[in-house]
Order: structure tokens, then sequence, then C-alpha cells
């Protein structure tokens, strides 16, 4: 709780936050080289997908940060209600566009991967789907904070908006599922191929906390410049009332 | 090294899925970047206006 | 308790004088079905298999139509300041709006699902589950809708807007609905399926109102 009021303070966080980002950055970029490295030259190929595994090493890190982005956004969004945190809604916002971007590498890596596995560009495979989803709920959330004209205002429908759908995202998955197993097409070759081994594994967690460490970064960057925008709409009001 | 990027008959699928990932990222870290510095002169200007006007 | 269904029953006799939303909804559920057949051509085996899904796909969207009225005409007038006002809370108010929503919409719809099932050429077997999916099913997305009509309420232009953060809260309801349909037409068991729009019925019935009250106060302050 300590550590968070700490955060509470716009003036504080951009401090704080600033002193992480050259971090964040380089580990970020040295992680994402050392991944590339690992997943081209020292990963062996697939003896079933062949080379075309290597599209895993961009495919499974982006989908999980588009997971893990939807989660963050939805726990800033708790704290932005519950806490009135004035900066958690604007982390919130700075998340959105990331997390969209990551789901829409999620599928378009996803059917570049299942043009020659599955011998079509589009399946519709319980999890490609639910990222489909997973991408309108993102275009929504951001569709939602563009509507309105005071950003306070627009903070919180949207919090509102992303705790339900927070709530939403495993009823959907589930829910998939069960269609997905319904409608079973036929000779689906399943993308798990089998279990992951060490010298794919590596690379995989490697590329993952990199673009973690990436996510990081644009979010420190995104996240001030909301703090300066809002400063900037104080000011502009504060010269009109003059 | 044409064997490295042939990836095994792959290379119309690797490239481009790791491309895109690749473009995405790079997209968003010049919006965010751009964005960024537009609001940091936005400020620095409203901000040294307001000094002027406080000066005389 | 007395206060609630008042409040229903006002609303139900506003959507009735306002030109008959209900009317409007049934004539757009029937066009948008007609479109099937026109679209994928008429062979019966062709819409027997896609009956359960038209047939939930546009009840959805009817049910969509008027969601933005839900809260506006009383956001614009001033009586939703009222209603807050009141000694009823505001998730309760909600709530009776729901109910009226989906009297007015969701009731019609069922009535006449059964007609275009026919139309579609729906497998007998698949009647009575098309009826008890859409009873379960209809009010679950009056509640869930009320969330998106709640957040979009001050929003110029906020009907399309609604559609886009609803309609991806809508899939669990569509897949299930269609599901229990085909289930119940292939011989096998409907009840998974309609334990599950049970479950997801009461799971809203406690949790929208909560959401779209929260949604609400934030617009009217």
């Amino acid at each position: 709780m300590q550590t968070l009021h700490k955060f509470a303070n716009p003036a504080r966080f951009v401090r704080m936050s600033s002193a992480l980002l050259p971090w964040m950055a380089g580990l970020s970029a040295v992680l994402i080289v050392v991944g590339l490295y690992l997943g081209f030259f020292v990963a062996p190929a697939d003896y079933q997908q062949g080379e075309s595994m290597r599209i895993m090493f961009v495919h499974v890190p982006s989908a999980w940060m588009s997971m893990f982005i939807y989660s963050g956004m939805a726990i800033a969004s708790a704290t932005g209600l519950i806490w009135k945190h004035p900066v958690a809604d604007l982390m919130a916002k700075a998340s959105a566009p990331v997390g969209a971007g990551f789901t829409f590498a999620t599928l378009a890596s996803g059917s570049l991967w299942g043009q020659p596995m599955w011998g079509t560009w589009w399946v519709w495979d319980a999890r490609l789907t639910s990222y489909l989803i997973l991408f309108f709920l993102y275009i929504g959330y951001m569709a939602l904070w563009e509507a309105f004209d005071d950003p306070q205002r627009a903070g919180k429908a949207a919090a509102i908006l992303a705790l339900v759908g927070a709530v939403n995202v495993p009823i959907i998955k589930f829910s998939v599922d069960w269609w997905n197993t319904l409608h079973q097409p036929a000779s689906v070759m399943k993308m798990d191929g089998p279990a992951i081994h060490a010298s794919m594994l590596v690379p995989l967690l490697t590329m993952a906390l990199g673009f973690t460490a990436f996510y990081i970064a644009v979010v420190i960057v995104r996240t001030q410049r909301e703090i300066m925008a809002r400063k900037v709409r104080t000011l502009r009001m504060a010269q009109v009332n003059q | 090294m044409s064997e490295f990027f042939h990836m095994g008959g792959y290379a119309a699928f690797v490239w481009p899925s790791f491309g895109i990932t690749a473009a995405v990222m790079i997209a968003i870290v010049i919006d965010s970047w751009r964005g960024f510095v537009r609001e940091r002169d936005t400020l620095e200007k409203l901000q040294s206006q307001r000094a002027k006007r406080k000066a005389p | 308790m007395n206060r609630f269904f008042s409040l229903v029953r006002r609303d139900v006799s506003l959507a009735f004088r306002q030109g008959s939303a209900s009317t409007m909804v049934v004539m757009f559920f029937v066009l948008t079905v007609t479109l099937f057949p026109l679209g994928v051509g008429p062979e019966a085996n062709i819409l027997q298999r896609i009956s359960s899904g038209v047939l939930w796909v546009a009840a959805m969207l009817a049910s969509m139509l008027s969601l933005d009225r839900l809260f506006q005409a009383d956001f614009e007038d001033g009586s939703l300041d009222l209603l807050t006002l009141g000694s009823l809370p505001l998730e309760v108010t909600v709530l009776a709006k729901c109910l009226a929503h989906w009297l007015t919409t969701g009731l019609p719809l069922i009535i006449i699902a059964p007609v275009l099932g026919v139309l579609l050429h729906l497998e007998p077997s698949g009647f009575v589950t098309l009826m008890i999916t859409m009873l379960l099913g209809t009010p679950t997305l009056s509640l869930i809708g009320a969330i998106g009509a709640a957040l979009t309420v001050g929003v110029r232009r906020g009907g399309v807007l609604l559609s886009l953060l609803v309609i991806p809260l809508y899939i669990p309801v569509l897949i299930f609905g269609v599901g229990a349909i085909d289930a119940a037409i292939g011989g096998l068991t409907e009840r998974p399926h309609l334990l599950v729009l049970g479950a997801m019925l009461l799971g809203s019935v406690a949790l929208c109102p909560w959401a779209a009250a929260a949604a609400l106060k934030l617009n009217l302050e």
C-alpha cells in the first residue's frame, strides 16, 4: 500500500519511472537480440514442422503479452476505481494500444503459421478465435476512451469496461473452447506439437521477458505523455478562465 | 547464408511473421515517442507563456 | 417491490407509446432472417443447417437495436436524475429497466422466433430448445447490454460504440444458445448448454446492474 501511494503522486511517478526507463529499454533490446539469436541459431528445427516452428518465438510471446497486458489494464482500472489513484487510469489507457498491437501481431503470426501447418490462412481454432475477440475488446476499450471529452469521466467509464471485460475474458475463453470442440474441423494439426524442449523453451522465455521489458518501457513513456497531456489541459483551461 | 534465409522452404511465412511483429513494436515506439515529444513541447510552451505573463 | 413494478410498468407503457418499439424490433428480426435465404440460396438443407445460428444472431442484433434508448430518453429529460434520488437503489432501478427492456424486446422475439424457424426449415426437434434458450438467453442480453447502454449514455453517436462494446460480451450467450439447439437436433443432451445459459443469466442478474449503475452514476455527475 505504501509503495502504491508513492506512485499515486504523478510527479513522483515521473521521477521514479524516468529512472527505470533506460534500464527497461536496454534490457528489452538485449533480451530480444539474445532471444532472436537463440531462436534462429541455437534452437533446432522441429522434426515435424521444420523451420516454420521458429514463428513460435514471436507468436507465443505476443500471445502471452496480449493476455498479460489486458490483466494489467484490469488491475490498473480496479486500482483507479477503488483508490481513486490518478496515475492508474492513465497507465491503463497507455497500455491499451500496446496490448492491441501485440494481439494483432499474435493474430498475424498465427495466421502465417497456420498457412503451412493447416493449409489455410485462417482456421476458427479456439485459440485464434479467443484472441480475435480479445482484439475487439481492446478496440472497444480504446474507442470508449475517445468518446468522452472529459478525461476524468472517460477514465472511469473505461475502467468499468475493463473490469467487465476482465470478468468476461475467462467466460469467453471457456465458451470458445466448448464451441471449438463441438465444431472440431477435420484433420487439424495441433500447434502444440511435441512437448517443448529446453532448446526451444529458453529462447521462448528470453523473448517473452524481452517483450515484457519492452511493454514496461513503452508504458512509462506513454503514461508520462498522458500526465503531461493532463497538465496541458489544466493550463489551457486556466488560460481561458483568465 | 542463403540457406538461413530460405528457412527450409518456409521463408514466406517465417520472415513476414517476424516482420509484422517488429513493425508493430516499432510503430508503438514511434507513436509513443512522438506523442511524448509533442506533449512535452506544448507543456513547455504553455509554461513559458505563463511565466512571461506573470513577470511584468 | 411495489416501486420496482411501477417503474417496470412505466417503462413498458412508455415503450408502447413511443411508436411501439416492439414492432420495430420484431420487424428488424424478421427482415434480417429473410435476408439469409436470399443471400445463401433457398436450398432447404443449407438453411436447416444454419437456421439455429441465424435465428440467434438475428435475435442478438435485434435486441441490441433498442439498447441505446434504454437510459437515453430518461437521461435527456432528467428523469434519470430523479430516479437516482428516489428511495430505490440505482442498481434496482437498472434491474427494473432491464426487465422492461426484455418485456418489450426479448419476449416478442421469443414469440416470433418459432415462425421464423419454420421459414428456415429448423428441425422439428429443435423448436422447444429454441424457445428455452431464448427464454434464458435474451434476458442475459438485456442485462449485459445495460452496461454498454449506461457507459455510452452521455456520448454523442453512442449507438455504434455501444454495439462495439457489447457484441464481444454477447458471444458466450450466442455459443451456448446455438449449441443447445444443435445438441437437441443432433440427438444429444442439451442440458449442459441450458445449465450454462442459466448460470450466465444468474451471474448477470447479480453483476450487471451493479456495473451499469456505477456507469450511470459517473455519467450523471
